[in-house]
Parts: C-alpha cells; sequence; structure tokens
C-alpha cells in the first residue's frame, strides 16, 4: 500500500483518520512511519490533531479509518501475544512530569512498572523467571534505566517529589526505556521545563538515541527542540498533513504557506 | 523621578522564607523594561507586589513607588485595598499568562469589557456599547460584534489574550505589567500578539514591564532587562549587551541555553 524507498517501518500510521464523537474529523488521511534510527516529529500548533495521532501510535485509540502497523502488521487490542510485543517495543513519555508519576510510589517502583506489567525481565538472563532471581533482575534494571537517564540508583528509594522538574522528566524517561523499547513516542516531552532543563533533556534524549539505537518520535509545537533531535518532520495543520520530510528541509525551506509561516514566527535571539 | 521605583523588594513566604531578595529597578513613563528568569526566580511575585496583589500571608518590605501625573506619588506596600484600587487600573495594570483564568466563564466578553469602561470613563446605554465596540477593534479582533456576544469558552485562546489587553487598556494605564502573556499561546499566536502589544504601547506611550521565561520572546519587546535567579536579581543591562556578552555566570548560562536551541534552528537544508 505504501512503498517509500525506506528501510520496513517499526511503526506506521496508513492513511488514519479519526472523529471525535459528533466533531469534525480531529485526523484525516494520515500517513507517517516510523523509521529505525530515523526520529520523527509531528509538530503543528493547538487542535492540529498532533496529540490525536499519537494516541492512535500509542495504541490508546483505535483510528476511524485507516490502520496503525507495528512491524507491519495491523495493531488489535485483542490480539494479545502482539499487543504484548507492542507494548515493549514502543513506550511513552509524558508532557507533564508532575502528574505523570504517581507521588505515592517510590522512583524504583514507578520505573520497573513496565517491567512488572509485561511480566519482564523474562529473557534478558540465562537464568529463567524465578520469583527471587527476578527480583534482583528487575533492581538490576531499573538500576541501570536511572544510571542511563543520568540518575543515582539511590533514586529508586526515593518519592517523586524530592526531585526537580527535570530530574522527574528523567525518571519517566527511565520508565519508559527500561523495558528496552525501540520507539519512545514522547508528548511535548520538555514544554513544560525552563530553558537550561530543557537543553538538558533534549540532549539525554539525543544520547539515548544514539547509544542504545532508540527511535524517538516526539510531538512538540517547540520547533527548536524539534530541530535539535529530529531527523524527520511532519507537519500537521487541521488534522492533515501538509508537508513532510528531512527536518533540515521541511523547517530550512518550507515548501507549505502554513511551515512557512510556522518557521517565521519562532521568536529568534539577537544575532551574535 | 520614575513612573515606577522599586527599591529593596523583599517578599517572603509566610514560613519566613525569602522569595524575593532585594530587587530594584526602576521603570520611566514608556520605557519597557523586561524581567527574565526561570521558575521559581520570583517574577511574578514581583509584578504581584507591585500591584499589591499578593497572596494572603506573603509578607513585603522595602519599597515600590508609582508616581503618575495626576495621581501623585503612592508607597504600594502597606496600602489599603480601597487606596490600591484607586491606583489599580489607572497607574498600573497586570495582562496575565493565561486569559481563561482572568476573564469570568459566565459572563458575556463584551459585559467584563464594559465594567472598567463604565468606571473609568463614566459611560452609558449606546455610548458604553460603543466604547466596547472599539476597545476590542482596537485589539485588532476581526469581529467585535460576535466576540462581544460570546463566552470565553467560545473563543480562541489567542482572541482571549486580546480581550484580556483590551481589558487591560481600558483603564488607560500608564503602566502595563504583561506577566508571560504569550506563554499559553501558539507561536504563530505568540507573533500576532507580541505584534500587537508593542504597537499598542507605542501608540499609547505607555511603560511596559514584561515579565518572561524566554530570553528571545522578551528580546523582541524590551529594550532592557533584569534577570531574576531565586529571588535575586543578578544582572541588569540592555537586552543587546547581555544576550551578546552576559557577565554573571547564570546569566551566561541561561544565554548559553536559549543559544544552543536557538541555533538548532539555523538549518542549510
Amino acid at each position: 500500500m505504501t512503498p517509500p524507498a525506506t528501510p520496513p517501518a517499526v511503526l506506521a500510521a496508513d492513511r488514519v483518520g479519526f472523529a471525535y464523537r459528533g466533531a469534525a474529523p480531529a485526523l484525516a488521511d494520515v500517513s507517517v512511519s516510523v523509521v529505525p534510527g530515523r526520529s520523527l516529529a509531528l509538530v503543528g500548533e493547538s487542535g492540529a490533531g498532533k496529540t490525536t495521532l499519537l494516541r492512535l501510535l500509542l495504541g490508546l485509540t483505535r483510528p476511524s479509518t485507516g490502520r496503525v502497523l507495528f512491524d507491519g502488521r495491523e495493531l488489535a487490542t485483542r490480539d494479545r501475544s502482539l499487543m504484548r510485543e507492542f507494548r515493549r517495543g514502543v513506550q511513552p513519555v509524558f508532557q507533564d512530569p508532575y502528574s505523570s508519576l504517581d507521588p505515592r510510589q517510590r522512583v524504583g517502583r514507578i520505573v520497573a512498572e513496565p517491567l512488572r506489567s509485561l511480566g519482564l525481565p523474562a529473557s534478558s538472563g540465562a537464568a529463567g523467571p524465578a520469583p527471587r532471581g527476578g527480583k534482583a533482575a528487575v533492581a538490576e534494571r531499573v538500576g541501570a534505566a536511572l544510571r542511563a537517564v543520568g540518575l543515582p540508583e539511590e533514586a529508586a528509594g526515593r518519592y517523586p517529589h524530592e526531585f526537580s522538574g527535570g530530574q522527574r522528566q528523567r525518571i519517566a524517561i527511565a520508565r519508559a526505556i527500561v523495558c528496552e523499547p525501540r520507539v519512545l513516542l514522547a508528548d511535548e516531552p520538555v514544554s513544560a521545563l525552563d530553558v537550561s532543563t530543557r537543553v538538558r533533556i533534549v540532549d539525554l534524549l539525543a544520547e539515548l538515541r544514539d547509544t542504545y539505537g532508540l527511535t524517538v518520535v516526539m510531538v512538540s509545537h517547540d520547533l527548536a527542540v524539534v530541530a535539535a533531535l529530529c531527523r524527520h518532520t511532519a507537519v500537521l495543520e487541521h488534522g492533515r498533513i501538509v508537508e513532510q520530510g528531512d527536518t533540515a528541509s521541511v523547517l530550512g525551506s518550507p515548501a507549505h504557506s502554513y511551515t512557512r509561516r510556522l518557521v517565521g514566527s519562532v521568536p529568534r535571539l539577537p544575532r551574535l | 523621578m520614575s513612573l515606577l521605583e522599586v527599591t529593596g523588594l523583599r517578599v517572603a513566604a509566610a514560613d519566613g522564607r525569602e522569595l524575593v531578595r532585594d530587587v530594584s529597578f526602576a521603570v520611566d513613563a514608556g520605557e519597557r523594561l523586561g524581567l527574565i528568569g526561570e521558575s521559581g526566580s520570583g517574577k511574578s511575585l514581583t509584578a504581584l507586589a507591585i500591584m499589591g496583589l499578593l497572596p494572603a500571608g506573603m509578607t513585603v518590605a522595602g519599597g515600590v513607588v508609582l508616581d503618575v501625573p495626576g495621581l501623585g506619588r503612592t508607597e504600594v506596600a502597606g496600602l489599603a485595598e480601597q487606596r490600591l484600587n484607586a491606583l489599580r487600573g489607572r497607574a498600573a495594570t497586570v495582562v496575565f499568562q493565561e486569559p481563561l483564568t482572568a476573564l469570568d466563564p459566565l459572563m458575556r466578553v463584551g459585559r467584563q469589557l464594559a465594567e472598567p469602561l463604565r468606571r473609568r470613563r463614566g459611560l452609558r446605554g449606546a455610548a458604553l456599547r460603543a466604547a466596547v465596540r472599539a476597545a476590542l477593534t482596537e485589539v485588532r479582533l476581526a469581529e467585535p460584534d460576535r466576540i462581544a456576544k460570546a463566552f470565553p469558552h467560545q473563543i480562541s485562546g489567542g482572541q482571549r489574550q486580546r480581550v484580556a489587553i483590551a481589558m487591560a487598556l481600558a483603564c488607560e494605564p500608564a503602566l502595563l505589567i504583561a506577566d508571560e502573556p504569550t506563554t499559553a499561546l501558539d507561536v504563530t499566536v505568540q507573533a500576532d500578539v507580541l505584534a500587537l502589544l508593542d504597537a499598542l504601547v507605542r501608540e499609547k506611550g505607555m511603560a511596559l514591564l514584561f515579565i518572561s521565561h524566554d530570553l528571545a520572546v522578551v528580546s523582541a519587546v524590551t529594550d532592557r532587562v533584569v534577570v531574576l535567579k531565586d529571588g535575586v536579581a543578578v544582572e541588569s543591562g540592555a537586552v543587546a549587551d547581555i544576550v551578546r556578552a552576559p557577565a554573571h555566570p547564570y546569566t551566561r548560562s541561561l544565554v548559553a541555553s536559549a543559544r544552543e536551541l536557538d541555533s538548532a534552528l539555523d538549518l542549510a537544508p
């Protein structure tokens, strides 16, 4: 159906459409491909359908028309083994680290949650999933995830309120990468953060992308963050993709009038 | 004598923690000053202290003096609510970040806007309706009659912020305080609202105190800035100088971060 001249997509929206009950379509005829190693940005303004598209790609909402494909297979919530594979391969990071972390759970338990719900680790060690050994293995993977996001392992014993906004977003990222997913779907992952923290989280995502071969899909209205992190950009306006391609050409020499207006509106620092 | 003089301003929380420490700056009539800082830097508390709007329990020390022609020289700190009300609107007024919380959700936009116009200019009936229409037109709202009849939730975020600006201007203030006025808006809407603020401040000869976390936005609107960190003013000067050659280590890291993201947009296809 969609034969682009790129490696096979891990995750793809194939001509998806979606309408909330009684409303005009939020998305119409949208196709995007998440190709391994090619980070993707979905940009646009409020109401453009970015978050709806992300929800479809996360399998949280079913498209009204079209298909969402994971490794070429259509997502079907009834296919439990496919959904398990999907959940393991595709993990989310949300915008607000103040509301996305359960304040009553210790960080270690929060970060381990995907392992618990996926019944991991079962395959990573040579030993079988013995309960005792499993517990140690979980702690080990939680520790590794925390180290990967630049937090000390001791963070596992503390509660979210003991951390700053940037550290909380690191915890949310640790939770997302603990099951070693292939794709990270991040919804405005840095918009709630101060500019210096924002830069550090962008650097962290770039580092995870490079060291773990993680493919980052990011929804953002912040074109600077997109330009810093993503190689491919799709621009959404009123539920349709008006332009997509290499970030450098889409944002550097936009072809569509809406993209031009978007790029032209970004406030810039005075030149040196 | 400046329009606004803030001298050694201190704001403390109910538990005694100092949230703003010894901040001083002045704004002359018709001048534009930016207050820049990250979350917790005390920039919004400084604005609230100037308006006498600090939350109950917070204590303020130091001087905030508004000197408006026709209103005389007034020390804001410790002023009774009644005297403050006479000052608010005419001497200084605020446009906040989130217009949805600044507007009454149960009142039509036209009626909300009519209130300051009625108070300030004593207008009634047809003259008041005409003034509401003119105020909405002034903030470049294309369909003033439709907007006047709408409730806040029925118009877009950008339109709401324009209404909030119209309400602020209705009192003909000498000083407009804009506290992150475009942070909640989309980038294209932000560009329009910034251009609008810029034009209105110039046309009316108002002074502007512009509060933001965004260095690029501040540098587009103001000439001078004060950089706040943890309640302390660490550096102040011309925007152009501070962006080019920041002196304080904090300002340096702030500028470097902003520069790093900004330069990502220098794309060559």
